[in-house]
C-alpha cells in the first residue's frame, strides 16, 4: 500500500478529488439521515485526542509496579485492562504477552490492521503498510533493524498475527535503575512501539 | 517511455556497446520473420506425417530443428500431445517464457497478471475467458513453464481435412491453439 | 481470497518506514472517512467480515497504490451501493436525490461512547468441546476460497502446534458472505520460522496465526 505519509508527493488533484468525494458523501449520508454529524465528530475527537498509547503504558506500568496486577494481566488481560476503565471496540479479546530476557514478542496483522485500539489507539500507517505487513512474520529481525533494534542471537522472537478478533499487547520488560518509581513515572518509559514489538521502552537516562 | 528508450539506444550506440544496424535487423526478425506461421508448419506436418508425429513428441527440439526452427528460447522444445481426452495449456506463472522460436514473441495477454495466475488454478474458467468449453470430463494439463523448457501444444486435427496438403493445413492452425487456449480452425471456418 | 491483502512472506515492499511524530489522521477527509465508516456500521447494517471483505476484493494495482483510509473509503462506498443505500448520480451529485431507506438504527451523538465501549465481542455461548488441545499438532488445511478468509497462504500445508484454545468464536469466512455467524472453536497455532520459510528460515523466530477449528487437521 501507498505509503501515507509522502501523500504530499502525490498529485494534488487526485487527493482533493478524494476530498470532495468524501464531503459528497458525508452531505448525501447526512441528508438521508444516516449519519448523525455530531456523531462523527465525535468518533474523531474520541481517537485524535482521547484514546491513544498513554492508555497502555499506563496498563504497562502498572504491571511493572504490581505483581498481583501483572499476574491477572498476564492471565486474562481483557477484564484487567478493563480495571482501568478501557475497553471496548477492536478490544473486546485482548492477551497480554510478556517480553522476556529469553523471549521477544511482535505483533501484526498481515491480513490487514488489526490492531488493540483501547490501549494504543489507531494503529500508525507503517503498522498498516505492505512492508511491515509482509515482513514482520518472514524476516522479524530484519524488521527490528528498520526500528534500530537488535536482540541478542539467541533471543527467541515470537510474532502473533492477529487473525481473528483477538487482540495483542506486548508487555516489554522493565528497564533497570527504577526500582521505587511510581506509576504514572514508569508510564513515560513505556513506548507505543515497545507495546507492539517493534521497540523497546526507554531507559531512565532517556527521560533526563 | 519513447523518450527514454530513444535517450538509452543513443547511449549506448555511443559507447559502442551495440551496433544500430543490429537492433534494427533484432525488431525485423521478430516483427515481421519469426511467428506463429512456423510451429502452424510443424503441426500441419505432425497431421500428415506418422514418423514426423512420433519424432516430435519424442524430441520436439530436433523434430522441429529438422524444419530450421530453434536457436533462442527454442534450444529446449517439448511438443504436448491434445487428445479427446486430454487438453494442454501452457503458461509462465512467473514472467512470459514463450517458444519463440516456433511462437514469435508472446501476445501481451499470456504475459499479464490475469492469465499468469488463473490459469494454473482455474484453467475451465481461463478457457471460457476464450470463448472454450472442453467437456466435462477432459482432463486439462498445465504446464508452468518454470524452466529453459518450451512448450507447444499440438492441438487435435479438424475433421474434414482428409486429404489436405500442409500447405492447406497451415492454415487451420491458431496461434491460441498452439498455446492451448483455443482450437484449430474447421474447414468451414476458412471459406 | 488469495488477494493483494494477504502480504505475509511477499518480498518487494522495501523497508519499514515509520513516521516521527505521526498525526492520528493526514487530512481531515481522513477523519471524515473514519468517522462515516464506523457511523454507518449500525444504518448498514454490514459485520465487520464483510467491511474486510469489500475492502480486499480489489485488483492487487489498485490495493498496492492506494492509502489505507482510501481503502476504506472505496470499501464504504461499495458497501452503500451493494444496499442500495445511495446511488451512483447521488454520489456525483453530492446530494440525496432518491428517498432513504429505512434503516435499523442511526448513531446518536449521546450514544457514540457507549457503543464503542460496548465493541462487538465476537464470543458466543456453546455446549460442543474444542477438538485440540494445547500441545496437538496440527496441520493448517490448503484451503482457497474466493471469498473472506483469514487462513493467511503462507501457513497452508504447515504443520504447527496449538498454543491456547481461545474460545468459540464467530467464524468470518462464513459470516462475510452473509451465511451466518456459525461461530466455532479458535485456536492460537504456534508455528516454528523453518517450518514456514524452510531450513534457511531464521531459527530463533516462531509465528503463530488465529485459527478456526474447520482451518485445521490433526498432525499428529
Amino acid at each position: 500500500m501507498a505509503n501515507d505519509h509522502h501523500h504530499h508527493d502525490h498529485d494534488h488533484s487526485e487527493l482533493s478529488d478524494t476530498q470532495l468525494r468524501v464531503r459528497a458523501l458525508e452531505t448525501v449520508l447526512t441528508e438521508k439521515g444516516y449519519v448523525d454529524p455530531a456523531a462523527l465528530d465525535l468518533l474523531i475527537e474520541t481517537y485524535e485526542k482521547k484514546v491513544g498509547p498513554r492508555n497502555g503504558a499506563r496498563v504497562v506500568a502498572r504491571a511493572w509496579a504490581n505483581p498481583a496486577y501483572r499476574a491477572r494481566l498476564l492471565k486474562d488481560a481483557t477484564p484487567a485492562i478493563g480495571e482501568l476503565g478501557y475497553a471496548g471496540r477492536q478490544g473486546e479479546h485482548i492477551v497480554a504477552v510478556e517480553n522476556t530476557p529469553t523471549l521477544h514478542n511482535m505483533v501484526v496483522c498481515t491480513l490487514c490492521s488489526c490492531y488493540p485500539w483501547p490501549v494504543l489507539g489507531l494503529p500508525p500507517v507503517w503498522y498498516k503498510s505492505a512492508p511491515y505487513r509482509s515482513r514482520a512474520v518472514a524476516d522479524p529481525r530484519g524488521v527490528l533493524k528498520d526500528f534500530g533494534v537488535t536482540l541478542p542471537a539467541s533471543t527467541k522472537i515470537r510474532v502473533w498475527d492477529s487473525t481473528s478478533e483477538i487482540r495483542y499487547l506486548v508487555v516489554p520488560m522493565r528497564p533497570a535503575g527504577t526500582d521505587g518509581w511510581t506509576e504514572e513515572r514508569l508510564a513515560d518509559l513505556v513506548t507505543r512501539d515497545s507495546m507492539i514489538g517493534t521497540g523497546l521502552p526507554k531507559s531512565p537516562k532517556d527521560l533526563a | 517511455m519513447q523518450l527514454r528508450t530513444r535517450a538509452l539506444q543513443t547511449i549506448l550506440t555511443e559507447k559502442g556497446y551495440i551496433e544500430q544496424a543490429a537492433i534494427d535487423e533484432l525488431i525485423e526478425t521478430y516483427e515481421k520473420k519469426i511467428g506463429p506461421r512456423n510451429g502452424a508448419q510443424v503441426v500441419a506436418k505432425a497431421w500428415t506425417d506418422p514418423k514426423f508425429r512420433k519424432w516430435l513428441f519424442e524430441d520436439g527440439t530436433a523434430a522441429i530443428g529438422s524444419l530450421g526452427f530453434g536457436g533462442r528460447s527454442g534450444n529446449h522444445l517439448v511438443a504436448l500431445e491434445n487428445t479427446p481426452h486430454v487438453h494442454n495449456m501452457v503458461v509462465c506463472t512467473l514472467c512470459s517464457c514463450y517458444p519463440w522460436a516456433v511462437l514469435g514473441l508472446p501476445p501481451l495477454w499470456y504475459k499479464s497478471a490475469p492469465y499468469r495466475s488463473r490459469t494454473v488454478a482455474d484453467p475451465r474458467g481461463v478457457l471460457r475467458d476464450f470463448g472454450v468449453a472442453l467437456p466435462k470430463d477432459t482432463e486439462i494439463r498445465v504446464w508452468d513453464s518454470t524452466a529453459e523448457l518450451r512448450y507447444m501444444v499440438v492441438p487435435m486435427r479438424p475433421a474434414g481435412t482428409d486429404g489436405w496438403t500442409e500447405d492447406k493445413l497451415v492454415e487451420l492452425v491458431t496461434r491460441d491453439s498452439m498455446i492451448g487456449t483455443g482450437f484449430a480452425k474447421s474447414p468451414k471456418d476458412l471459406r | 481470497m488469495n488477494g493483494p491483502q494477504d502480504l505475509g512472506g511477499m518480498d518487494g515492499f522495501g523497508p519499514v518506514e515509520p513516521e516521527p511524530n505521526e498525526p492520528v489522521f493526514h487530512d481531515d477527509w481522513e477523519k471524515r472517512a473514519f468517522a462515516l465508516t464506523l457511523a454507518m456500521g449500525m444504518p448498514g447494517g454490514w459485520n465487520i467480515d464483510q467491511s474486510r471483505f469489500a475492502r480486499e476484493n480489489r485488483s492487487p494495482a489498485e490495493y498496492w497504490s492506494m492509502s489505507y483510509y482510501q481503502i476504506w473509503f472505496a470499501a464504504l462506498e461499495r458497501m452503500l451501493k451493494e444496499r442500495a443505500l445511495i446511488t451512483d448520480d447521488e454520489v456525483v451529485a453530492g446530494h440525496s436525490l432518491h428517498k432513504p431507506k429505512p434503516v435499523p438504527r442511526v448513531l446518536s451523538p449521546g450514544d457514540v461512547l457507549k457503543v464503542l465501549h460496548r465493541g462487538g465481542p465476537t464470543e458466543r455461548p456453546t455446549n460442543t468441546k474444542p477438538a485440540f488441545k494445547p500441545g496437538n499438532a496440527v496441520r493448517a488445511k490448503n484451503i482457497n476460497p474466493p471469498t473472506h478468509t483469514r487462513l493467511p497462504r503462507y501457513v497452508r500445508g504447515h504443520v504447527g502446534t496449538v498454543d491456547r484454545v481461545i474460545g468459540f468464536h464467530v467464524f468470518p469466512d462464513s459470516n462475510a458472505t452473509g451465511a451466518g455467524e456459525n461461530p466455532q472453536w479458535l485456536y492460537t497455532v504456534r508455528f516454528e520460522g523453518r517450518e514456514l520459510w524452510g531450513p534457511d528460515g531464521d531459527p530463533t523466530s516462531q509465528v503463530s496465526v488465529d485459527a478456526w477449528e474447520s482451518y485445521l487437521t490433526p498432525a499428529d
